[in-house]
């Protein structure tokens, strides 16, 4: 792995060699993440979400661990244990805050990073399996947030259960007796309470593992970079440490900033005043909506309002929107163009802009009010979405005329095309010599 | 042959939206008319409370009114079961005054001998928490140790459903005549449904201060708000001021961090 100038790990602390003759764990990391990990040296800030998912993977671990020791998964108390820790159990209220914004964070984090993917084509050959993995660590995401909104046995998180659980008696003949199962009752309650708390406190250590193989998959051919150019010798990389482990620094900086705005002064902006409400199954609130990082797909599940072909119209908003997140799967395929980056691909980027508004868009839908005019809005958001993928891409792929690249990474930089700007196509005459 | 695949499956779903896109527009032309609730619910009113904003803390003598309030009016119906008498303490009181609060309170603590079964009171203790209101007649009256948390704009809500209570007029009657308050409710344009079960609760004078000021209506709600922002959010005080402590550590660290960042890469074109 790596490349042929990396530099191989030499301890000068003999207790550092002593263990690295016995366990190579310290030559491990310093090829990973330290000075044997040449890295390109043109990546731009968007090249820091990587690490911040990490932090909050991290933060979001330790929080949590913390938070399970006080808090009791049974219907009858869990509202009352949450409160508990908010106001006797030392910083409880800290521990919390963190924990349920940590959650936000860490989903806006991995939303940047996956659209830095989408838009430097990182997700192309040889990185597919990057890529791969990166969606199912999306996906144990998704479903670790889910269960963790269930935990504290608020309002909304008892109807969110029974929404999400819901999809499922949406498959025919199976689906109801599938449902229960998953519910270990008729309705979401300590039968299911405790499997969420259960699988809630595993798929963090799961996701961990995921992230091992995803970068260690990462590491094989190393990070891609704003110009997608591979990198072709020496000069074109720096090593990780120092370089972008202070870059990294000052991203973690910003980053601590924004979420201790939220922890501090608005810890309840993103979430939803009902789930201050103990559950109460008798009474349904008047717009059940799930947390913000879900408000797209849930828009999607709500565009399809017709039976279309005798399909009912829950099945195939279920379809819709668990295939909405799938089709990212096959993404490296459906994107035939041999250019990585958006910067030199005229016509995908004018799409690919489209469908930024068009998902912040779904996210509005998915929170408003179901009146017509949204609806409407949703439902044309919802066929752009699909077309962008299933079919634009496709075609503008093999049909595209590229811009001309840089031979390599370098002749990019000293040009001045940074990672960020980017707008001049790149002219094609020799390089001044240095 | 993926991409025959992707056509048929982007196709399919794009098809499947597009026919109910026609559906919702065809239905579209349909006149709605304006329901009473949207005509005549009012979002809360602005209320200026010490607790608003980044550096909001209390203001603990309007918070003991307000407590005045809560037990001399609220406490006949509402619960505040996530706050214990020992928390007064946090809000000014004194240990004897906490413990003459508890022992003084009407609804005693309830107990149980577990040798022999009988149930019983006891006067509560400044460990007890505030003994849950169980409440018989129409309505459910909701706990209120999270209220201001549980709704939006929650403390002006409060003071707004307060002090919000009028009846409908001959106007508003004529326009809605299906809206009419039903028996045993009250009308109140700040409650989402607009008529509210509870009786208007405050009255001018009802309550004498400890602290002198003069009682009113408007006065009773702002304090009873500012009191239960407090309940809902003991902590709000010392988070602001451990969050400016955090920021200011953040901002010297960052400062530091983008100076470390400039260094190292002072002779790197990138």
């Amino acid at each position: 792995m790596s490349f042929p100038w990396a530099q191989h790990y030499e301890p000068k602390n003999p207790v550092m060699k002593w263990v690295d003759e016995r366990l190579p764990l310290p030559r491990l990391i310093f090829s990973a993440v330290g000075a044997g990990y040449p890295v390109p040296r043109n990546l731009n800030w968007f090249w820091n979400f990587g690490v911040l998912a990490g932090l909050a993977l991290a933060s979001q671990i330790i929080t949590g661990i913390v938070l399970a020791m006080h808090y009791a998964a049974n219907g009858a108390i869990a509202f009352d244990s949450v409160e508990h820790i908010m106001r006797d159990v030392n910083y409880g209220w800290l521990l919390r805050y963190a924990h349920a914004n940590g959650a936000s964070m860490f989903l806006a984090v991995v939303y940047i990073h996956i659209g830095r993917g989408l838009f430097y084509g990182s997700y192309k050959a040889p990185r597919e399996m990057v890529w791969l993995l990166g969606v199912v660590i999306f996906l144990l995401m998704m479903a670790t947030a889910f269960m963790g909104y269930v935990l504290p046995w608020g309002q909304m998180s008892f109807w969110g259960a029974q929404v999400i659980t819901g999809f499922f008696s949406a498959i025919p003949i199976v689906g109801d007796p599938i449902r229960i199962w998953l519910l270990g009752g008729y309705a979401p309650d300590d039968a299911a309470l405790n499997r969420f708390f259960s699988l809630h406190y595993l798929l963090p250590f799961v996701i961990a593992g995921v992230i091992v193989l995803h970068i260690w998959a990462l590491h094989i051919h190393g990070s891609n970079n704003p110009t997608g150019v591979e990198v072709k010798d020496e000069q074109d990389t720096v090593p990780f440490h120092p370089y972008y482990t202070a870059k990294d620094g000052f991203g973690v900086g910003i980053f601590l900033l924004i979420f201790a705005t939220f922890v501090f002064f608005q810890p309840n902006l993103l979430g939803h005043p009902d789930n201050y409400i103990p559950a109460n199954p008798l009474s349904t609130p008047a717009h059940i909506v799930p947390e913000w990082y879900f408000l797209p797909f849930y828009a999607i599940l709500k565009s399809f309002t017709f039976d279309f072909l005798w399909i009912p119209a829950k099945l195939w908003g279920v379809l819709a929107m668990f295939g909405s997140i799938l089709l990212l799967f096959f993404l490296p395929w459906l994107d035939t163009s041999p250019v990585r980056s958006a910067k030199y691909r005229p016509t995908y980027r004018v799409f690919l802009g489209i469908l930024l508004i068009d998902v912040l868009v779904l996210g509005y839908v998915g929170g408003a009010e179901p009146i017509a005019r949204n609806v409407i809005l949703g439902q044309i958001a919802t066929a752009y979405y699909f077309a962008h993928f299933l079919v634009i891409l496709p075609i503008v792929s093999a049909t595209e005329r590229p811009r001309p690249l840089p031979n390599s990474i370098t002749e990019a930089v000293l040009k001045g095309e940074t990672g960020s700007a980017g707008d001049t196509a790149f002219p094609e005459r020799a390089l001044p010599a240095e | 042959m993926v991409r025959a695949i992707s056509f048929v499956i982007g196709f399919g779903f794009i098809i499947a939206v597009v026919a109910a896109l026609f559906a919702s527009l065809s239905s579209l032309g349909g006149e709605t008319k304006e329901t009473a609730q949207e005509a005549l619910y009012k979002h809360p009113k602005e209320l200026e409370l010490a607790s608003n904003g980044l550096f909001g803390k209390f203001n603990m003598q309007q918070v003991q009114r307000g407590f005045q309030v809560y037990q001399q009016v609220c406490s006949n119906c509402h619960s505040l079961t996530h706050v214990a008498f020992r928390d007064l303490r946090k809000i000014g009181y004194s240990e004897a005054e906490v413990k003459k609060i508890a022992s003084d309170w009407q609804l005693k603590a309830q107990t149980l001998d577990t040798k022999t079964g009988d149930r019983g009171e006891r006067p509560n203790t400044p460990a007890d928490k505030f003994p849950t209101v169980y409440y018989p007649g129409q309505g459910n009256p909701p706990d209120l140790s999270l209220i201001t948390k549980a709704r939006h704009d929650g403390p002006a809500y409060v003071h707004s459903l307060l002090t919000g209570y009028r009846d409908m007029t001959a106007a508003e009657m004529k326009r809605f005549p299906e809206a009419k308050t039903p028996d045993g409710a009250y009308f109140n344009p700040y409650f989402p449904n607009l008529n509210i079960a509870m009786p208007p609760p405050l009255s001018e004078g009802a309550i004498t201060y400890a602290d002198g000021t003069k009682s009113t209506v408007e006065q009773n709600a702002k304090d009873v708000a500012a009191f239960l922002v407090w309940a809902a959010e003991p902590e709000l005080a010392e988070r602001h001021w451990i969050g400016m402590i955090v920021m200011g550590f953040l901002l010297v660290a960052t400062v530091l961090a983008y100076g470390a960042y400039r260094n190292i890469w002072r002779d790197m074109k990138h």
